[in-house]
This record gives structure tokens, C-alpha cells and sequence, in this order.
């Protein structure tokens, strides 16, 4: 078992035209993924790289039951992708698009919310349950199979503690980068209670990042409603306020959103916190008795 | 992005929110001409992108047009240091002249994203003239907030409650529901990400005006604004973030002697957090991004290096879509071109990750090698020390 994506999710790939979308297309099909084809407006009943090309979502839906889109839209035309998934009753739409505008995803988050679609993302490397399917642009073979569940907002720390992980031997259930944007889809909240709930997750790495809020709703969660060890990691505990540090999220604002606070939060909340994130992986180890 | 006081209340003005009359000029001369034009009081205010202006001697009152000029000459003549600003200060390069108004009160309006509940909050209050999060710390009660419906805006009876709720009655909140209404408008249809009006003023004769004004914008919305982007000021910024934006990295200068070189921003922040860690002070932020290619390495390396403060380079990346064969390309082209004295720390992880590591040890360039992160900034946290 595993959480949002398995051996059954069907991927039709948004902007498949596009070089980071083709790229992506054929790695994720290489690992195993069920990438049933594409969408660019313009470009249906052609075919690239091997993989046909509709014009619309709906038709990916119709001919080919896509349950799952993977978003590699420019941002000017991300949210509309967001929204034409969700209209064509997609389940789960992890979109990669980096830059998309606020208020662009303010519209789309609220368009969202009257529809049984999940968003994971924007801005995120998406999702991969090791051994069954990889939706995303994180590298493959980092991964294993095994019993942690990963959930994060940065990319590249993810792999950082992937890594780490497996180079412990230490598998992973799955792991769902949530992206670095201030306005997103799925929260922190949201995967703790997915993988709370997942049999086959035994103990849960959570890495934060200064800015908003999302971490303090976490630790109220990890509190009232989590059964299995969560193990935290918070970057930008030397942030300087009122600087984005390169993600629209992370920004210390009005001395709000600090890593201080979050890490006391999720510390009081009974997460094992780790300071240095050359430990996160040893930390886990500990934690699970390896 | 941030604009001038100025160039927001141009903003204003076009959306029909009430400012006090007034213009910009960039010569004592200048100033002078706009205090005639203009008549009575006036008050000449330094432009800069930097909050605490008036206590730092940037803002002064001039009864007559003489005075104004000797008022600009003082300011243009000035490094202006506030809290807000480098601790050298900053150049004030233009000074914007308006009518002196008399104030009858002072009140605080403003509109951000709420990112809790993924919609823009309007915010305002009597305690004007103060620092926001003073107040909100302070006496939250205080603070009075509407939140814009994500696809329909704000409606005219939050504005309504805004207005009440700021004491203003008759005419006046009638006033400030077009002043809120305007700059929600502008707020809304300009992609901004904050709009402060503090103070946010009735006059003694009854108007309500924005005194002040400060206007930020989406920078990943800029490309659907061309005029908004177009009054972009770098005299305001640091010429390394200017130089490292150019070729779209996201660089951030701080004051530490190790120069971080990091793909993806959780992981160049947990880069700088480990240096810090290991008892050095990281001397800048970089994320060369996901797909950077090795012209995009050889900038960041000339610009992170170009920091007299740097004593030594760590670069810790973890290769996902950044290939490391084309990430050690890049950092020995650099290292050539830039003749590069520096020593420096290669931590690197991910595809092709063996291929790197030869190209990096053929080079014969003294490099040194990091098993991982937290033996990389050991060594980098060493070598910055000599």
C-alpha cells in the first residue's frame, strides 16, 4: 500500500509538447508509471515521442481513462490547466509549473474547492511511490521501497533526505513534495492524515520551511491525531525577515513564520526535531530502530 | 516587486483613489518649481524604497518654495540610513513634493494575500501612523479585516464595514468606500501583493486622503504588466541581486564569509543553516534553480565570488533534472575563466554523479571534495577561516 498514487494511477501529461513535459513524460513511463498520453491545445491527433497528444483533457479522460494529470504548463497558462483538469474530473493533478501568479492560483484554489479533485503543488517535484509510480521530476533511483512516508515543500531537500534514507537502507512508502508556493493544493495536514491512515507507512519525515503557517497546523495535527513517529526537519533557521528566500512561500513576515516557532510547535506536538539536516536520515534511523 | 511612493501614488490617482497634489523632482530647482506650482505648504519626502523615513531626516515640512528647494538640497545631498536600509544608507536620488495636509486623524488601511485562507485581506485601522505589527501585537482587537471573495473581489458592504468600523460617518465613510473600493481595483487588476495606505488621513476640512502609500507587486505576474514592471528601480537594489537576476538566479547577499552555491531554495537554506551549524556565517543565498546549464554555474560563480566578503565557495548540490557531469562543466569553466583563487568545496549528489566527480578530480584545479553536507561544511566553514 502506499498513499495517492499506485501501480493503478493513469497519467496524461499536460504541455507533453513542451521540453521539461516530454522529458519528464518519458522518465516517469521508464519507471513504470502508466502514462496513458498528452495534452497541448493545438497539437491533438499527433503524437509525440511515442505518446499521442489530445487536444483537450476531457479527451484524455474519454478515450483513455487519465485519472491523474502531471502539469508542465507555462505559468501564464498553468491555472487554466489546473481548472480544465479538474472540470474533466481528474483526481489527483500535481502540477510542477514553477512562477504561477497569486492571484492566478487564488481563483484556481477557490475553483478547486467545489470539485473532488486533489492538487498537489503548485511548484512542487511531485509524487513517486517507489517500485509502482513516479509522478514528478525527482530523480528515480534514489528511492526505495520501504516503510517511511516523506512529505515536503522543497525539492531538492527532498531528494537530500531520500538519500539519506535509503543510504541507510530505509525504503520509502511514498513521498509527496507539496511545493514551495504560498497558495497550494494539498497541505501538510492533508498527507499526515494519508499516511496516519496508510498501513504500510510505519513512521513519517516531515520538511518544513519558514513562512506561513502550514507547519504550526501540522504539530496542532501531529498532536490531536497522528499514531506513528514523525520525524521533522525545518530549513531556514538562519533566514534573514523580510527576504524571500527563493520560494514565493518562504519569507519571514512581521516576525511571523519563523523556523523558531515551528520547530517548537512541532517539538511540543511530540516530533523528534532534527537540527542539523545531515541528520535527518540518522534521526529516522534511530527513531524506528534501525 | 517594489515602486516609489511616487509612482504608487500615480497608481492611486489613476484608479481615483484621493492623494494630497503633488510631484516628483530630482534637482533642489525642480522641487522648487512644483512648491510654486503648487502654492502654500508643502512637504518634500525622500524617495526610497525604505520605510522610517521621517525619523531619519528624510521627510521635511517648507512653508514657501525657497524653503522647499533648501529642503530638496538637504535630501538629495543625503544617505539616507533608516532601520529599513543598508547600514551605509542608500542614495536618495528623488524627492517628491505635495501640499502640506492638515490632519484631523490618522488611520491605517491595507490589503495582502492571506495565505491561511488563500484569498487577499483587507486590513485597517484607527491606530494609523503605526507599525502594523505593533498594533497586531499590541491590541489585535484593534485591527478590523474583510476578506476579498477569491473570484468576485470585495463587495461594497465590506467596504461599508470597514468604514464604520474606522469610526467614519456621513460623507467621510461614504469617502472611504470609494477610497477602499478604488484601491482594492488597483490591488486586484495590477497583481499586487501589498498595498499599505499608513496614514491613511481625514483632513481638518473634511477629506480622506492617502497621505502615504506603499505598493508591492507579484513578480510572477510582472510579464502581464508591462507598465508596472517598467518602474522597476535597481539604484534600489543590491547590484549583485540585480547582476544575479539577469540570468535568472536567486541570489540573495548576506554577511557571512562562505559563499553557498545550492540547487533548489529548501536546500540552499538548509545549506546555509548547516554552515551556520558548523560555526560559520553564510555569505550569501543561491539557488542556481533546477535546470541550470553550465553558463548559468559560471555567472553564479562569478557573482557569489565577486563578494570581496567571500573567503571560500561551497557548493552542495543534489542532482535531479541538474545533471552533475554538467554542474562540474560549469564550475571548472568558471574556476578557468575567472582565474578564481578561492577554495572551494564540491559536495555533489545525484545523476551521473560519478561522471562529475572524475571530471571534477582530471581538472588537476585544487578542489576539495565533500562526502556529504555536513562534512562539506566542515571543510568550507574551515577554509573561510585560513
Amino acid at each position: 500500500m502506499s498513499i495517492l498514487v499506485d501501480r493503478s494511477t493513469r497519467v496524461v501529461v499536460q504541455g507533453i509538447t513542451g521540453r521539461e513535459g516530454a522529458f519528464h513524460a518519458a522518465r516517469c513511463k521508464e519507471y513504470g508509471t502508466v502514462v496513458v498520453g498528452g495534452v497541448t491545445p493545438g497539437k491533438g491527433g499527433t503524437t509525440h515521442d511515442g505518446f499521442p497528444v489530445w487536444n483537450t483533457v476531457a479527451e484524455a479522460v474519454a478515450s483513455e481513462r487519465a485519472n491523474c494529470a502531471l502539469i508542465f504548463v507555462p505559468p501564464p497558462a498553468a491555472a487554466d490547466a489546473i481548472m480544465e483538469a479538474a472540470a474533466a474530473a481528474i483526481s489527483l493533478i500535481v502540477c510542477i509549473t514553477e512562477g504561477i501568479p497569486i492571484g492566478d492560483m487564488v481563483r484556481a484554489r477557490h475553483y478547486l474547492a467545489g470539485t473532488p479533485s486533489r492538487l498537489i503543488g503548485p511548484n512542487c517535484p511531485g509524487v513517486i511511490t517507489p517500485g509502482q509510480a513516479k509522478i514528478g521530476i525527482m530523480p528515480a533511483h534514489i528511492h526505495r521501497p520501504g516503510p517511511v512516508g516523506v512529505v515536503s515543500r522543497s525539492g531538492t531537500l527532498t531528494y537530500e533526505v531520500v538519500g539519506q534514507l535509503t543510504g541507510r537502507g530505509i525504503g520509502q512508502s511514498t513521498c509527496v513534495g507539496i511545493g514551495g508556493d504560498p497558495v497550494y493544493g494539498t497541505s501538510f495536514v492533508d498527507v499526515l492524515r494519508l499516511f496516519n491512515d496508510d498501513p504500510d507507512t510505519r513512521a513519517i519525515m516531515m520538511i518544513g520551511e519558514i513562512g506561513g503557517t502550514a507547519e504550526e497546523d501540522a504539530a496542532a495535527f501531529v498532536k490531536s491525531q497522528v499514531k506513528k513517529p514523525v520525524v521533522a526537519f525545518i530549513c531556514g533557521q538562519t533566514a534573514p525577515p523580510g527576504r524571500r528566500m527563493g520560494h514565493a512561500g518562504a519569507i519571514i513576515a512581521g516576525g511571523k513564520g519563523t523556523a523558531a516557532e515551528k520547530m517548537k510547535a512541532l517539538e511540543d506536538a511530540g516530533a523528534t526535531l532534527v537540527k542539523s539536516p545531515a541528520d535527518m536520515g540518522a534521526t529516522m534511523a534511530k527513531v524506528i530502530g534501525r | 516587486m517594489k515602486i516609489h511612493e511616487y509612482q504608487a501614488k500615480a497608481l492611486l490617482r489613476e484608479f481615483g483613489v484621493p492623494v494630497p497634489n503633488g510631484d516628483v523632482a530630482t534637482t533642489p530647482a525642480e522641487a522648487k518649481a512644483v512648491a510654486t506650482r503648487l502654492g502654500g505648504r508643502v512637504v518634500v519626502k525622500a524617495q526610497v524604497h525604505a520605510g522610517g523615513r521621517g525619523k531619519a531626516g528624510g521627510i521635511k515640512l517648507a512653508a514657501d518654495p525657497e524653503a522647499a528647494e533648501r529642503a530638496a538640497r538637504q535630501i538629495l545631498d543625503m544617505r539616507l540610513k533608516t532601520p529599513q536600509t543598508p547600514p551605509e544608507g542608500i542614495q536618495v536620488r528623488s524627492v517628491l513634493v505635495e501640499e502640506a495636509s492638515a490632519v484631523e486623524r490618522e488611520l491605517y488601511l491595507s490589503i495582502t494575500l492571506d495565505r491561511a485562507r488563500a484569498t487577499h485581506v483587507i486590513m485597517a485601522s484607527e491606530a494609523g501612523g503605526m507599525d502594523i505589527e505593533e498594533i497586531a501585537a499590541r491590541s489585535p482587537e484593534k485591527i478590523i479585516r474583510e476578506w476579498a471573495h477569491p473570484a468576485l473581489g470585495v463587495q461594497d458592504y465590506q467596504a461599508r464595514h470597514l468604514a464604520y468600523g474606522l469610526g467614519l460617518a456621513g460623507e467621510q465613510s461614504k469617502q472611504a468606500v470609494g477610497l477602499i473600493r478604488s484601491l482594492c481595483a488597483l490591488y486586484l487588476a495590477r497583481d499586487g501583493s501589498l498595498a499599505e495606505i499608513n496614514p491613511l488621513v481625514v483632513t481638518k476640512d473634511g477629506r480622506v486622503l492617502a497621505l502615504d502609500a506603499k505598493l508591492n507587486f507579484d513578480d510572477n505576474a510582472l510579464w502581464r504588466h508591462k507598465g508596472i514592471a517598467a518602474l522597476r528601480d535597481v539604484n534600489e537594489e543590491d547590484p549583485l541581486d540585480v547582476e544575479a537576476s539577469k540570468y535568472n538566479l536567486n541570489y540573495i547577499k548576506l554577511d557571512g564569509h562562505v559563499g553557498c552555491m545550492v540547487n533548489g531554495a529548501g536546500l540552499a537554506m538548509a545549506t546555509m543553516d548547516i554552515v551556520k551549524l558548523a560555526g560559520g556565517e553564510p555569505a550569501n543565498f543561491l539557488d542556481v534553480g533546477g535546470g541550470a546549464s553550465p553558463e548559468q554555474i559560471e555567472n553564479a560563480f562569478r557573482i557569489l565570488s565577486s563578494d570581496p566578503r567571500v573567503r571560500a565557495v561551497f557548493i552542495n548540490v543534489f542532482g535531479g533534472i541538474l545533471r552533475c557531469d554538467r554542474l562540474a562543466a560549469g564550475v571548472i569553466a568558471a574556476i578557468r575563466e575567472l582565474g578564481l583563487r578561492l577554495p572551494v568545496v564540491v559536495r555533489m549528489e545525484g545523476t551521473n554523479v560519478e561522471l562529475g566527480r572524475q571530471m571534477l578530480a582530471e581538472s588537476g584545479l585544487p578542489l576539495t571534495n565533500a562526502d556529504d553536507m555536513g562534512d562539506g561544511a566542515t571543510k568550507a566553514v574551515a577554509l573561510a577561516r585560513g
